[in-house]
């Protein structure tokens, strides 16, 4: 299949459950993919499983420098690139009162800030030959938690980031598209070491959780299949929009 | 209309000008003690003189733990309690968007209005509890439901306070401590901030005609619309409404 051919991605928490995921799956699309994580190892491991069209770099998001130089790295293996995928983030609980104003800057300055940062350095390399960005996001940018004001407010900021972006874009005739997903289980898989889902997919982490009432049974190529449509040119006049894979969680 | 809000305190950020002082002044008519706060101290003062006995000014960074800590304990020292915090305060900036290389522009607004109201929502919650309940009514926007390119920073600013709201509902729904959390979305209103900004282009009843064809109403609002659901959420008329965003946007969302 070559959905995805011509195109060149940076997937940022790439040997995460859902990053892993995308690239394996975007590569079997014809991509060529810049596996980018925080843990260069894990990055390494997940480019050397899918091949020849997947390359690694280290990337935490929310480091200016190490944005400039995954995407100096990525142009330099590939000599082009037209697809972000915007998949690194950071969980942690906490009400209003409870949450610990470290845990709050951590989490807004890494999903949002660091989300900015990725969408600011793409746009300025896409603006000419044109392109996608692809922010994952959670439904808790729909709907509120008793114990997560942070993820909460921060899932809501890129929900608009997104639209802004995409409005900037369309309206400099710039052709970068701009869009959010919001997965019902982002945050349940965020806390499990994802290369297990590569060596050993039977062990994959299991998404049903009771305890949390958002999550509903979905797997990360379900998120991965939302991924790839925004990443080919299927999706060319789809932009700004909020593409909700929850199971219906948030049409409650 | 007037004594609705008989024996409330409330406590309003931004208080110097636009949205915040027209909700000072129309709180105070209906009989609420108004603590003014802003980090502009002669708009604020010039408000709270504007509510004689029953306000007074206290400035305010909202950005800063200590400020709020500060701005509660003047308003308890003395009001003796406080029901009602309304999150006015509020920036925006003509270079936020996308490909502009500021971190200074974007750290500044989401500071201002995303981490100023986490704090304030954060800090008031004690004293609310204490009191058997309050309302705390945050100003988000219509930019926090619809996109704009021109509004990076304060688009996701306001996106994070509309679920950061909810966030806060639901928690102290749970807690059943009768705190209530809402946000009011604005339109463009013509405040004296949107006056300034048509002052400075060269085309200023076209600007003013554009914002204003973007609404379904087709004309602008101004702070006194605002005003009147601050009050209604304030009150206990709107006892069954929490978590919800409350658009007085003239349609804007309807388009």
């Amino acid at each position: 299949m070559n959905r995805c051919k011509s195109k060149v991605v940076l997937v940022t928490a790439g040997a995460s459950s859902i990053g892993s995921m995308a690239a394996r799956m975007l590569a079997a699309e014809g991509a060529s993919v810049m596996v980018a994580d925080p843990d260069v190892g894990a990055a390494e491991r997940v480019a050397g499983l899918i091949g020849d069209s997947a390359r690694h770099t280290q990337l935490s998001i929310a480091n200016q420098s190490a944005w400039n130089s995954a995407a100096e790295a990525t142009l330099h293996k590939f000599g082009n690139w037209n697809v972000l995928v915007n998949c690194e983030g950071f969980y942690c609980s906490g009400s209003i009162e409870d949450i610990s104003l470290k845990n709050w800057h951590t989490l807004i300055e890494t999903n949002v800030f660091g989300t900015m940062r990725g969408c600011r350095i793409a746009v300025n390399h896409f603006k000419l030959g044109g392109g996608s960005i692809i922010n994952l996001s959670s439904v808790a940018g729909f709907v509120g938690g008793v114990d997560r004001c942070a993820y909460d407010s921060a899932n809501g900021a890129v929900r608009l980031l997104t639209k802004s972006v995409a409005l900037y874009c369309a309206e400099r005739d710039y052709k970068v598209r701009c869009n959010s997903i919001h997965v019902g289980i982002a945050e349940s898989l965020m806390a499990h070491s994802f290369l297990a889902d590569l060596d050993m997919p039977e062990e994959r982490p299991t998404i049903e959780d009771s305890s949390r009432p958002w999550v509903f049974q979905g797997e990360p190529t379900d998120v991965g299949h939302m991924i790839v449509y925004l990443a080919s040119e299927e999706s060319r006049i789809v932009t700004g929009a909020e593409l909700v894979v929850d199971g219906g969680r948030t049409a409650k | 209309m007037s004594g609705k809000l008989e024996n409330k305190v409330a406590l309003v950020t931004g208080g110097a000008s636009g949205f915040g002082r027209q909700s000072a002044i129309r709180l105070s008519e209906c009989g609420a003690l108004v603590c003014v706060s802003d980090i502009n101290e002669d708009g604020g003062q010039e408000t709270a003189k504007m509510l004689g006995t029953r306000g007074f000014f206290h400035k305010h960074d909202v950005t800063k733990q200590e400020g709020w800590k500060e701005v509660i304990g003047a308003t308890l020292d003395r009001f003796s309690k406080l029901d009602i915090l309304l999150n006015s305060a509020g920036v925006d900036h003509p270079k936020d968007n996308v490909e502009e290389p500021d971190d200074t522009v974007w750290r500044f607004i989401l500071d201002v209005n995303l981490h100023g109201t986490f704090l304030g929502c954060r800090q008031v919650i004690p004293s609310m509890r204490r009191a058997g309940g309050g309302s705390i009514i945050n100003l988000g926007s219509i930019l926090g439901l619809k996109g704009d390119g021109g509004a990076l920073a304060y688009c996701a600013s306001k996106g994070g306070v509309r679920l950061l709201t909810k966030s806060i509902a639901r928690y102290c729904g749970k807690e059943k401590n009768g705190i209530r959390c809402n946000a009011i979305c604005p339109g463009y209103m013509l405040t004296g901030l949107l006056r300034k900004y048509l002052d400075t282009t060269n085309d200023k009843e076209d600007q003013h005609a554009k914002l204003a064809s973007l609404h379904a109403l087709g004309r602008l609002g101004d702070a006194d619309d605002v005003a009147n659901l601050v009050v209604y959420l304030a009150s206990d008329d709107s006892r069954f409404i929490t978590g919800a965003e409350l658009l007085v946007d003239g349609g804007y969302t309807t388009m």
